[in-house]
């Protein structure tokens, strides 16, 4: 971009930064997240790392919402509590973001005023809006300041406005390229002036990676994994891999349906399975409470069945909108009785995928519920994501076609049966609730309730065989390791890298259920085991002690329904670190 | 009269002597074997109690679920393979009142299966409590001074919800609930078969007599395609009428609404992924 001539630059006055944490702040409604969208796409054709993420309040319109994108020239992947550059729609968000503004963020609003300790730079946001064409248009306007202040080239957000709003009329496109422009001029001046002198290191071309959220990843790996029946009551924040798939059912053949309640979903899966299907239910912690009967018939019946819960905090209704990892126990002890299960907790988008498409083919093959706990954190995080790899060979269902002898409940050394299904071969398939024979009826001879708690729990060596062990990052020698699972991964990572201690690693798993038979020996590799947990109990750390015998020597746990930043681990960390020495 | 197909070698039956589930058997087997049916082509799903036993006394697959929950699995199996003839059936406290919101919201899906229900106007197996059909003043060892709540009609309440087949029987009949079983399996979307029947353990007001003596067949020039008729004589509570109430022919099914099986008749389990479209989809979030 040439100015020189037009508007003078003052280079004494950019500060050069690999990184800048944009912070957008408004009510619900005024359209933080077309912002978010069109600044990601922007960022990225022009070569940058980018990160979102959102806090939201439960509600349709008004209350304080807010929006994070990390923009930078190596590669983001997690919460920070940093704003650099922030635009306030309103006086409350200025309250609503409290510690996350101070004197070294650029405050940028109209008309707001703040607490005095604040910088803030006035910006005429309502009447360029009103000016390009209505107040609808604030947010576009304030794409374009942010693009203009970074000094964004003007070509590469022209063509995401006009992909973005690809669907809507020409006058609408049209006055979004208005907003977008006079945005773009003030940002200009304001860096040109000085007054937002933060500026971005360039970056070289395009990037051709994947850019999604933990739902998108997600629901691809559903479909990827040969899932073609979804039944689930919407629930936040797990509605979106409905959405998705309701979307794209037809097109993969998927048969969606919003069942009246969890009850119905979970059991209506159940009923897909035993026809061979490959079926899904999508809920939270509220849900998954409802489901634990029908959790506890897939243990019985041994019906395959996959859930995924995506935790929010609790208990009860909770923080509907926010995150936690509150909802381990539940899953771990749903339903009663005793049976096997597996519980599968991505970290990453790339995680999310293949855990979401393996978790099917774990549960056909071991004929086990499998639980996928992802979290609102996760799901709605926009990450940049290596490819996701989807395999030329063909799924194949692990189901057998049934002979005239058939029993569904054959005993074996392995406890696993041949799992036919009905309608295809001579056999018939009977599956029951009640304790039950080979054949499937119900029956109350003892001894042969024996052999079959026995067989069913036989299947427990065969997924301890198939667990996924944890993941060390860091010197493979460090004494000291923080160990995670699920949604703090790269929190986990990033914090660590960032401090750069020698002695310290990180321990993080995607199955926390059952664990690896590696699982006790790399956590008595370290001598001092730090727990990052996001709830109030710790109740992972009460696992991993429970089942390996570890004892914990610090617990960093975190539960007002944000996720951790890494600034907050690395300052708990450097605390430790300091202190142990 | 040559073996049946659906006969079953049972040893053990878990039902009382005289109890009406035995000529509900009898007539659900004779139903199957006169519709030309195979066994391997039949599901029999149940909820829990000692109608939701049925099941096992007969040769069919058969998935004996959770109670309450007979419905939404039954669903599901229909829509997953569709060349199955489903059949969902369990007694009135299973599906009236543990799963009465699956009951309502399966007609309201109109899945192309045969809802079968035991109605004896008590609890069996928990011995004899109140059920959702339980006529009021009924006494028991709950409802100590009777049933004090209204009864669940579930014919008119099915009717109301525009079920698109309407039938109750007695099971003191056997030809004639037979006869109306084989319409309802036949009939293309959810029907829905309300049989009436002694409780000769628990209910000593509602016995075989009883049922003789207060029930009748609709006239023979009943119109099933009336549903205010077919609600009218639904709501009739002092003499119970039996027979096909109300019948409504070619609405779409939830298998048809699915959208699935337009172009593809295969059942779910003989398909597999669209690689090729879920890479294209993939790649629309590459930039």
């Amino acid at each position: 971009m040439s100015f020189i001539g037009e508007l003078p630059m003052n280079t004494s006055n950019k500060i050069l930064r690999r990184e800048i944490a944009i912070v957008l702040a408004g009510d619900a409604g005024q359209g933080l997240q077309a912002i978010e969208s069109i600044l990601t796409k922007a960022f990225r054709q022009e070569g940058y790392n980018v990160f979102t993420s959102q806090e939201v309040m439960s509600r349709v319109r008004g209350g304080s919402n807010s929006t994070l994108l990390r923009v930078s020239s190596s590669p983001v992947r997690a919460w920070s509590e940093r704003s650099d550059i922030c635009i306030v729609f309103d006086e409350k968000a200025i309250g609503h973001l409290g510690k996350r503004l101070d004197t070294k963020t650029f405050l940028l609003g109209d008309g707001v005023n703040g607490n005095g300790n604040l910088n803030i730079i006035q910006i005429p946001l309502a009447s360029l809006a009103t000016e390009s064409g209505g107040r609808i248009l604030i947010n576009t306007v304030s794409a374009g300041i942010m693009w203009g202040i970074l000094g964004g080239g003007k070509e590469t957000i022209e063509n995401v406005i006009k992909q973005f709003f690809g669907g809507k009329t020409a006058e609408i496109i049209d006055m979004n390229l208005a907003a977008v422009s006079s945005g773009m001029k003030l940002g200009l001046e304001l860096q040109s002036s000085g007054q937002v002198p933060l500026q971005l290191t360039p970056q070289g071309n395009r990037r051709q990676d994947l850019h999604l959220t933990g739902t998108e990843a997600v629901a691809l790996g559903v479909i990827a994994g040969g899932c073609n029946f979804v039944s689930s009551y919407p629930m936040s924040p797990s509605t979106g891999v409905l959405t998705f798939l309701a979307k794209h059912g037809r097109d993969f053949g998927i048969v969606v349906e919003q069942a009246e309640d969890e009850i119905s979903s979970a059991n209506m899966v159940l009923g897909a399975w035993y026809a061979g299907a490959r079926g899904l239910a999508t809920t939270s912690g509220g849900g998954f409470a409802l489901m634990s009967e029908a959790v506890s018939l897939s243990g019985m019946t041994e019906t395959p069945m996959v859930v995924m819960i995506a935790q929010r905090p609790g208990p009860a209704t909770g923080l509907p909108t926010r995150t936690e990892q509150g909802d381990l126990n539940l899953a771990l002890y749903a339903g009663h009785g005793e049976f096997p299960r597996v519980l599968l907790a991505p970290g990453n988008p790339e995680q999310a995928f293949a855990l979401a498409r393996d978790a099917f083919q774990l549960a056909d093959s071991c004929q086990v519920p499998v639980l996928l706990l992802t979290d609102q954190y996760l799901m709605d995080s926009g990450y940049d994501c290596n490819d996701l790899v989807v395999a030329e060979t063909p799924i194949k269902n692990a189901i057998v076609e049934t002979g005239p002898e058939y029993r569904r409940y054959a005993m074996t050394e392995s406890g696993l049966s041949p799992r036919g299904i009905p309608g295809w071969g001579q056999g018939l398939v009977g599956v029951d609730s009640d304790e039950h024979d080979e054949q499937g009826h119900i029956t109350e001879d003892l001894e042969l309730r024996v052999r079959m708690v026995d067989k069913r729990l036989r299947k427990m060596d065969l997924l301890v065989e198939k667990a996924l062990a944890p993941e060390w990052i860091g010197p493979a020698d460090a004494n000291n390791l923080v160990v995670c699972w699920g949604s703090t991964l790269e929190i986990a990572r990033e914090s660590v890298a960032d401090l750069g201690i020698k002695d310290l690693a990180v321990l993080h798993f995607q199955q926390v259920f059952p664990l690896s038979a590696k699982t006790r020996e790399m956590l008595c590799r370290a001598g001092r085991l730090i727990l990052l947990e996001g709830n109030a109990t710790g109740q992972f750390g009460t696992l991993l002690k429970q089942q390996c015998g570890i004892d914990w020597q610090h617990r960093l746990l975190k539960y007002n329904g944000l996720q951790f930043s890494i600034e907050e681990v690395k300052a708990a960390l450097l605390k430790i670190m300091e202190k142990e020495g | 009269m040559s073996e049946n197909p659906f006969d079953a070698q049972v040893k053990d039956i878990a039902w009382c002597p005289g109890c009406g589930d035995f000529s509900i058997l009898a007539a659900v087997k004779q139903a199957l074997a006169e519709l030309d049916l195979s066994p391997t082509q039949v599901v029999m799903v149940s909820g829990i109690g000692q109608a939701a036993k049925l099941p096992h006394y007969l040769k069919a697959n058969f998935f004996n679920g959770l109670h309450g929950r007979s419905l939404p699995p039954a669903t599901a199996i229909k829509a997953a393979n569709p060349q199955l003839t489903v059949i969902a059936e369990s007694g009135d406290g299973d599906m009236y009142g543990e799963g009465g919101n699956h009951f309502i919201h399966a007609i309201r899906r109109n899945p192309d299966i045969t809802n079968i229900v035991h109605d004896n106007m008590v609890y069996g197996l928990t011995k004899g409590q109140a059920s959702p059909t339980s006529r009021k003043g009924f006494q028991t060892p709950v409802q100590v001074h009777g049933v004090a709540n209204e009864p669940l009609n579930p014919l008119t309440l099915a009717i109301s919800l525009n079920a698109t087949f309407v039938a109750r029987a007695f099971a003191g009949d056997i030809p004639q609930t037979t006869e109306i079983i084989k319409k309802a399996v036949r009939h293309r979307g959810y029907a829905l078969i309300d049989i009436l029947q002694p409780c000769v353990t628990f209910n000593q007001v509602n016995t075989f007599r009883w049922f003789k003596e207060n029930t009748c067949y609709l006239e023979a020039d009943h119109d099933t395609s009336n549903r205010e008729r077919a609600y009218q004589k639904a709501s009739e509570c002092d003499r119970l009428s039996l027979g096909v109430f109300y019948v409504e022919e070619g609405r779409p099914t939830f298998e048809d609404n699915m959208g699935v099986y337009q172009e593809d008749a295969n059942p779910l389990f003989r398909r597999s992924v669209d690689t090729k479209r879920l890479r294209s989809l993939i790649n629309g979030y590459r930039g």
